[in-house]
């Protein structure tokens, strides 16, 4: 991937001006649309899954008090991985979007609600929320464009560093609560002596490590100690259900941005941009995953990343609802709707990840010197990558 | 032989731990969180109660019951209770006067007419279920007679009879043997004025004319489609004694102002009680920032603050929703607001904190609120 500007190529070529302000109206009226629409259906929803999370992560950690008897560790470990997946995803990602301050319930708001997550919410939503959702995409603005560890486009310079990147990548997976929260922290800018004894620093600092102090507890002191004999089987079920969580928001999260198919943008790129460019820069800077209901449930419906990115405040049910017509707008407008399933989306992602870690060309230089041990790896990235072009939408 | 018991202080001290360990085992959420879940009436949770009964009263009015959360600590006749509903799954508070007086079974009620195009008022009276859950304040408002009794004059109309209703029924509980009088009404003389549009339109009728029948009161009904609209100079002849009697009014702002009117001139006393914000100037609107939850909206000159940030899904506090209770301040940090009611400006520059009113006051230009 290359930022879109400098394609020989360039996708969006064929729109002119006026069509791209077009899309965007035709896009904001979506948008009004179901805001318009909007009500005690929309409330039902969200409502009902809090109460099933928060019934079933009641459930899980009951169960766990015997989890010495390995049948309740498994069934509470699977439990409780699903209650802190909805808890992050499909609730407190999107509460802390705002997607549901419409309802005006004080409990249910962005401005209320913390999630189960290192990361305080207020520090994720500022990273998240105004960073990421404003500068999608954009080489050297989005930080989210591997987190300021990776390199994750050919137009990032290389670095020896990035040849341990698909190492990094993976221990940031199983500790992806923590990544996000030294992220959202800008640690690695922080941590410089200049800026780390700054009183606005120390206070984020602080909060972070107040929000891991009580998850390290409720966690690794206070259920296992509740448990009695199990103390250190709920030790590791609750251990377990963290990285569950870890691997799969991190998975789901990679393949958003990461795949193929999706488009980079220049810093210069966005100077002055329309609602238009902008509707447009967030069509193709993301990717879906296609799957079962479930499986959106699962995602936060980040399923529909394409969808999000347009209307990151709409409630997360309606974006399946209103997917065939963005995809229909995507064709009309001779666009590439990238979606793909999880497995087949993780493993492009992957590919980019061990891709990148190399120089520019690296691969095709080896391949081409016929080097015998790296022949396979090379074949294998590339095949990789290959298969996961960006799907088509069904016509 | 000795017992001991764990000294108050120790008591607290243990409980204080009980929570403080409940707490390390949900964060981030609370207790109380979980709790809520299967008993959301329960004593320390935020006020709440369920509607038991919805009960037509006419064809555009309802009684609705409710059965408050065990911290509802009572009220006096005349007072309101505020209401959070959920109408189409947006969160609304307004006032109701509550229409009896302390009950033996612990419900409360009030009695909502549905006013034309109103969000809550038709949600109320034609979709509310028993069952449903609603938010509830304490009972507030000065609307209420003095205890030691005295000669009164009530003057309603339309739904605001349902404050009057509250405290008649409260003095005289309606028994299976009709209308009682008790020897704590002994010392008041009530007359009421009622004014309605038509007949078949007045809310509480019958029960004024039960009272009226027993002698416990003397009703005066004006029909304006029989009677024409009441002239509050009329009052002196529909009650001789006018003079002697303080007099409560609850009813639309022409009504009011011109009894105040009327009355300031004879210096009678008069109390009165309003439904809603009469708005008298308007002007040019602004862009109004809520700097807290980081929220622009482009509010016109003639929707109260409140509305606006509420439209646009800030948590904005709010009481009464009409200038009385003061429920809903909040710094005006810069910028110019516009009180409906009377024109008045207010203005803030950069660093000052000016408390306002949200419900009654419009942007006047551009503003930043603390919110
Ligand atoms: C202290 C107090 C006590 C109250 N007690 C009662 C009571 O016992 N019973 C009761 O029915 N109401 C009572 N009200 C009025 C009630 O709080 C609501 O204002 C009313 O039900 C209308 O709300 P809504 O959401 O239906 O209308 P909204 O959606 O807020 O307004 C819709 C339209 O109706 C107009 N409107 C608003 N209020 C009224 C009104 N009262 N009459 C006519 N038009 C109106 C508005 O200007 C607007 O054009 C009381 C109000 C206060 C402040
Ligand atoms: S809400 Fe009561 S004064 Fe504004």
């Amino acid at each position: 991937m290359t930022v879109l500007q400098k394609k020989t190529e360039s996708p969006v070529a064929h729109l002119t001006a006026e069509d791209i302000e077009n899309l965007g109206r035709e896009l904001d009226a979506i948008r009004a649309e179901v805001i318009a629409d909007r009500g005690e259906r929309d409330a039902a929803y969200i409502r009902r899954v809090i109460d099933v999370q928060r019934k079933l992560e009641l459930g899980s950690r009951a169960v766990l008090l015997v989890s010495l008897f390995p049948p309740a560790w498994i069934a509470g470990t699977i439990g409780l991985s699903i209650a802190k997946i909805l808890d992050n995803m499909e609730i407190g990602h999107n509460i802390m979007h705002g997607q549901w301050d419409w309802m005006r319930d004080p409990k249910i708001h962005s401005t209320t609600w913390e999630w189960d997550n290192v990361s305080p919410a207020a520090q994720w939503k500022h990273s998240h929320n105004e960073l990421h959702h404003t500068y999608t995409n954009v080489v050297g603005k989005d930080n989210d464009l591997g987190y300021g560890i990776m390199r994750v486009d050919e137009d990032q310079r290389w670095h020896p560093f990035y040849l341990g990147q698909p190492v990094w990548n993976f221990i940031n997976a199983c500790f992806f609560e923590y990544g996000i929260a030294a992220y959202d922290l800008e640690l690695g800018k922080n941590l410089r002596k200049s800026r780390r004894s700054r009183p606005e620093f120390k206070a984020r600092y602080k909060q972070v490590l107040g929000k891991i102090r009580n998850q390290v507890t409720k966690d690794y002191v206070v259920h296992p100690l509740l448990s009695g004999p199990s103390f250190a089987s709920t030790m590791s079920a609750n251990f377990t259900a963290n990285i569950v969580r870890n691997l799969w928001t991190h998975s789901v999260i990679m393949c958003g941005h990461f795949p193929n198919g999706v488009e980079t943008f220049e810093r210069r790129s966005i100077e002055g941009e329309t609602r238009g460019e902008w509707y447009l820069r967030q069509m193709l800077g993301s990717a879906n995953i296609s799957g079962s209901k479930a499986m959106h449930l699962m995602t936060g419906n980040l399923s529909f990343q394409i969808e999000h990115h347009l209307y990151p405040d709409l409630p997360s049910n309606r974006y399946a609802e209103i997917a065939p017509r963005i995809q229909e707008i995507f064709e009309r407008y001779g666009l590439t709707y990238t979606q793909g399933p999880l497995p087949k989306q993780v493993a492009s992602a992957w590919a980019k990840i061990v891709r990148l870690s190399f120089p520019n060309g690296f691969f095709d230089q080896v391949a081409g010197a016929g080097a015998p041990v790296v022949a396979p790896v090379v074949s294998l990235v590339r095949r990789t990558a290959d298969r996961a072009e960006p799907a088509r939408p069904a016509a | 032989m000795t017992t001991t018991y764990p000294s108050p202080r120790r008591a607290a001290t243990l409980r204080a731990r009980a929570v403080r360990f409940a707490e390390m085992a949900t964060t981030p959420l609370l207790p109380a969180d979980y709790l809520d879940l299967v008993a959301p009436l329960r004593s320390g949770a935020p006020l709440r109660g369920r509607i038991e009964e919805v009960v037509a009263e006419t064809a555009d009015a309802a009684t609705i019951v409710i059965r408050p959360g065990a911290d509802w600590a009572g009220h006096v006749p005349g007072q309101y209770v505020r209401i959070g509903v959920d109408v189409d799954g947006v969160r609304q508070w307004r006032a109701y006067s509550l229409t009896h007086g302390p009950r033996a079974d612990g419900r409360i009620s009030v009695t909502v007419k549905a006013v034309p195009d109103g969000k809550v008022s038709n949600h109320l009276v034609h979709r509310a279920r028993p069952g449903t859950l609603v938010h509830l304040e304490q009972a507030a408002g000065d609307f209420v007679l003095p205890t030691e009794g005295g000669k009164f004059l009530f003057v309603t109309a339309g739904s605001g009879v349902t404050p009057v209703i509250g405290m008649l029924r409260n003095l005289f509980p309606v028994a299976d043997s009709g209308a009682v009088r008790l020897a704590r009404s002994e010392p008041y003389d009530i007359v009421v004025v009622h004014v309605a549009p038509s007949e078949p339109h007045s809310i509480f009728l019958a029960n004024l004319r039960q009272l009226d029948g027993a002698g416990l009161i003397r009703l005066v009904a004006r029909y304006d489609d029989q009677h024409g609209v009441l002239d509050v100079e009329d009052l002196a002849d529909l009650v001789p004694d006018l003079s002697e009697r303080t007099t409560f009014a609850c009813g639309p702002a022409g009504l009011l102002d011109a009894l105040q009117q009327h009355h300031d001139g004879r210096g009678l006393p008069l109390l009165t009680e309003q439904f809603r914000l009469t708005t008298l100037v308007t002007g040019e609107g602004g862009t109004v920032t809520f700097t807290a939850a980081d929220t622009v909206v482009e509010a016109s000159g003639d929707t109260p603050l409140l509305t606006a940030g509420e439209e646009a899904g800030v948590l904005m506090p709010s009481g009464c929703r009409m200038g009385i209770c003061f429920g809903c301040v909040v710094p005006l940090r810069e910028g110019t607001v516009r009180d409906l009611r009377s024109g008045d400006i207010t203005t803030a520059v950069e660093g000052d904190g000016v408390n306002i009113q949200t419900c009654i006051n419009a942007a006047a230009g551009d503003c930043r609120i603390d919110l």
